[in-house]
């Protein structure tokens, strides 16, 4: 028979993402700005 | 606002837990700190359901980061539709970008093209195609995730066999029952299987 289910998982398993990409997001999230003008939504991030 | 109550077993507390869609609506209206509630809330369940489909560590940080910087910028355009809730949207997002990754990669491999060009690595080989691999990855993934709900000493004896190719006596020898036994452990695990696809209404063929 054929071995299809043989893939090495042999991994230890992610629990939480890092802190550094949590505090990535809450960066990201401060510095995004959408303005809307005429109905059209622009994205900007302020550095 | 809709509050729950939460028991703290660490500080045998009753604590008050804000719900996810008065915290989207605090972060709706400019409230930082709620995005950082929902993350921290989420980080542990999302990050599990992306790497049980991925395997892989740096990749399951990379489409939790995606899936939150859509999250957060579909709120800030306030295009985020209130019915469902919080959390399975935020899973079908990660669901998505998950199928984007496996497409990229299977349909728009790289190649390095250094002084000679070899148009061998352009041709066909007999891997599956993107598609198949996807349907393989899943179903993976999902035999995993179900050999792991079954009772430890079927699962022990299901690995040895399937995934170790062991005989029956070398099962035998190295858990120390009687052939007999792990004959009927590996029955009552497939049977057991068997029950879980169903319950689970999971196609596993390719």
């Amino acid at each position: 028979m054929e071995k299809i289910y043989t893939k090495d998982q042999n991994k230890t398993k992610l629990v939480k993402a890092k802190p550094e990409t949590i505090q990535f997001l809450l960066s990201y999230s401060k510095s995004l700005n959408i303005t809307e003008v005429d109905g059209l939504q622009f994205e900007s991030n302020l550095n | 606002m809709n509050l729950g109550l939460l028991f703290n077993p660490t500080s045998n507390v009753m604590v008050v837990q804000v719900e996810d869609s008065q915290l989207v609506k605090q972060y709706i209206q400019g409230d930082e700190k709620a995005i950082e509630a929902l993350i921290n809330r989420h980080n542990s369940r999302l990050t599990g359901f992306i790497y049980s489909k991925v395997g892989d560590r740096e990749l399951t940080e990379d489409i939790f980061q995606d899936t939150f910087m859509k999250v957060i910028r579909t709120l800030k355009r306030g295009a985020y539709n209130e019915e469902g809730k919080f959390l399975p949207w935020v899973m079908r997002i990660a669901h998505n970008l998950i199928i984007d990754h496996f497409r990229k990669h299977n349909r728009m491999p790289m190649y390095n093209s250094k002084e000679s060009y070899n148009i061998f690595s352009l041709l066909g080989d007999d891997k599956l195609n993107a598609e198949k691999q996807l349907i393989k990855e899943q179903i993976d993934s999902d035999l995993l995730r179900m050999i792991k709900e079954l009772p430890e000493d079927q699962q022990e004896v299901l690995e040895m066999r399937i995934y170790k190719d062991m005989s029956f006596k070398e099962i035998s020898d190295n858990t120390g029952v009687s052939i007999n036994t792990a004959l009927g452990r590996m029955r009552y695990a497939l049977i057991n299987l068997r029950k879980l696809v169903e319950a689970n209404n999971i196609v596993l063929t390719n």
